[in-house]
């Protein structure tokens, strides 16, 4: 059965107020285009799940639709700061923002917690850190079995994943290659599923190749086409991270007047994903272009 | 002196991975660093990238820890999971680098924020991979810009432990800090001043401390970078992105 809908109508039957959704993806694969769509709807009171709030989250937050975030690293990468979010951390404006933090695998860890149905995750990390006493979610744990100690930290079950992949079959099975990020361990401790592609292939070519299958149809619920959805973000071997953009950003988000302009003319002002892509341009978009750089096919076999 | 603050960091930084073998990098001077190392005092060193890259062997300058360049050519590319879990966890990081805005004494780094967590005069990005590199890494590699703001006597916030008493951690904890002054090691958990930088003097250090800096009976000065090093280096970064 094809899931195949628009970004639209995902988001306006998937995601609804104080809904938590992670949005993944580790510089690769960050879905732009559903983070706007969320903004364009007017979503309110949302907790944004990510290890790296980045230029989306900022976004997402300046536009009013993020009250709260589960983190483990905050910033405009290569760059500096995300000044609305800081702005509202720092200066509660316009209003205060509530924060959960962790580190990297500790984000990770809870995903998987939730993944896999585990009441906590456990890890070596966090000795010694003020980040226990920062978040007292991170709980130190004595080993069942002798003298060794760990950290635990509790399953994360956001309400909805939205993972961008290169390829997708209508049914949801989604293929991804490159940097993986925690897409799978996320979408897997989901109660709900929004696959987001460059492509949709047949199932023959899913079936083809089920080795780089991430998520399995049985877990999605919606599947959307938004080729260029990750911009600035990349997609490997689709287009390259536009940095100009992130240099940008950090002026832009600095200046609230500015920032509001931005989201007028490039996320209000149009009414989906096809007509930002189309306003960027195609010269922009050629820039972006990647040479190639095929792997050879591999032998699955034949078996009758 | 025909080299920058920057470039003598990198250069001193880069020396010191002779002999290492798997490498987890930052981007910006650490990933300079490490690239220099693979062109001078250690080609077999094996680059691992925080997104997942693993024996990464970029065509280009990367500009962020996930850029699309670490993945074409590299040995591997894992899930974040597999990298936090079997890679670093599991012990197999020999040397890895770490940033910072504040740090200490003991080599304790903070990343999160200046002043009170709940109430921050500037929140900082946090931890990211820091915290875990800092208790599983062998090693732990720290290049700052060294100033009475980011040596401190005090933290703010402990992101990143050091070489704290009562440490029981797996990994070796701080090895090495370098600055735009010198080269600090750790003697009983005590960084230590080893060598000097040309030009740099044991006054300027401790006027850019926070503390009274401890200084190696046997401290020399860091021999200045060679021609060739400086070639390689200013090579990789041509546009001076990092260097400056």
């Amino acid at each position: 059965m094809s899931k195949v809908t628009t970004m639209s109508e995902a988001i306006g039957r998937l995601v609804a107020d104080g809904a938590s959704v992670a949005i993944e993806g580790f510089t690769h694969l960050i879905c732009h285009a559903a983070g706007h769509e969320i903004i364009r709807q007017g979503r309110r009171d949302l907790t944004l799940c990510r290890l790296t709030p980045d230029i989306v989250a900022d976004q997402m937050v300046a536009a009013g639709t993020v009250s709260r975030l589960v983190f483990s690293w905050l910033g405009n990468p290569g760059v500096g700061s995300l000044h609305a979010i800081r702005r509202r951390i720092e200066q509660a404006d316009p209003a205060p923002l509530e924060i959960e933090e962790y580190s990297h695998f500790g984000m990770v860890g809870r995903y998987t917690a939730g993944a896999a149905g585990l009441p906590f995750f456990p890890l070596r990390s966090y000795e010694h850190s003020d980040l226990p006493r920062a978040n007292p979610r991170i709980v130190p744990l004595p080993s069942p079995y002798g003298d060794d100690s760990v950290y635990a930290v509790p399953p994360l079950n956001p309400d909805v994943a939205i993972v961008h992949v290169q390829r997708a079959s209508a049914e949801g099975d989604a293929q991804a290659w490159g940097l993986l990020g925690c897409q799978k361990e996320a979408a897997f401790a989901a109660r709900r599923v929004i696959v987001v592609c460059e492509e949709v292939v047949p199932e023959s070519v899913i079936r083809a190749d089920p080795n780089r299958t991430l998520i399995p149809n049985m877990i999605v619920d919606a599947v959307v086409q938004a080729p260029g959805g990750c911009h600035p973000s990349f997609v490997q071997g689709y287009y390259d991270r536009d940095n100009p953009f992130y240099l940008d950003w950090d002026g832009i988000s600095r200046d609230p007047a500015a920032l509001e302009a931005w989201l007028q003319e490039w996320v209000y002002g149009l009414a989906d994903h096809a007509e930002y892509r189309a306003r960027l341009g195609a010269e922009r978009w050629a820039a972006l272009a990647p040479g190639e750089a095929w792997a050879p096919p591999v032998n699955y076999g034949s078996y009758r | 002196m025909n080299w920058t603050a920057n470039e003598i960091m990198v250069v001193a930084a880069a020396r010191r991975l002779a002999g290492e073998r798997v490498c987890f990098v930052g981007i910006g001077l650490p990933n300079l660093a490490c690239s220099l190392a693979q062109r001078t005092v250690e080609p077999s060193l094996e680059l691992v990238y925080e997104s997942g890259a693993v024996g990464a062997r970029p065509q280009r300058l990367p500009i962020s820890i996930g850029d699309p360049c670490l993945v074409s050519g590299a040995r591997s590319v894992t899930s974040q999971f597999d990298l936090f879990a079997f890679y670093l966890q599991g012990g197999r990081v020999d040397v890895a680098f770490l940033g910072a805005a504040q740090i200490d004494r003991r080599g304790s780094i903070n990343t999160t924020t200046i002043g009170p967590y709940e109430r921050p005069k500037v929140r900082l990005p946090g931890s990211g991979g820091a915290c875990e590199i800092a208790l599983n890494a062998a090693k732990v590699f720290v290049i700052v810009p060294q100033s009475p703001r980011s040596f401190v006597s005090r933290l703010d916030f402990v992101t990143s432990p050091g070489h704290v008493p009562g440490r029981r951690a797996r990994g070796g904890g701080p090895d090495t800090v370098v600055t735009q002054l010198g080269v600090y090691r750790f003697v009983e958990g005590e960084m230590t001043l080893v060598s000097l930088h040309p030009g740099a003097t044991l006054e300027q250090v401790q006027a850019a401390s926070g503390w009274e800096v401890a200084v190696a009976s046997d401290l020399v000065e860091t021999p200045p970078p060679t021609a060739a090093e400086l070639a390689d280096l200013r090579a990789l970064d041509p546009q001076r992105v990092y260097l400056g």
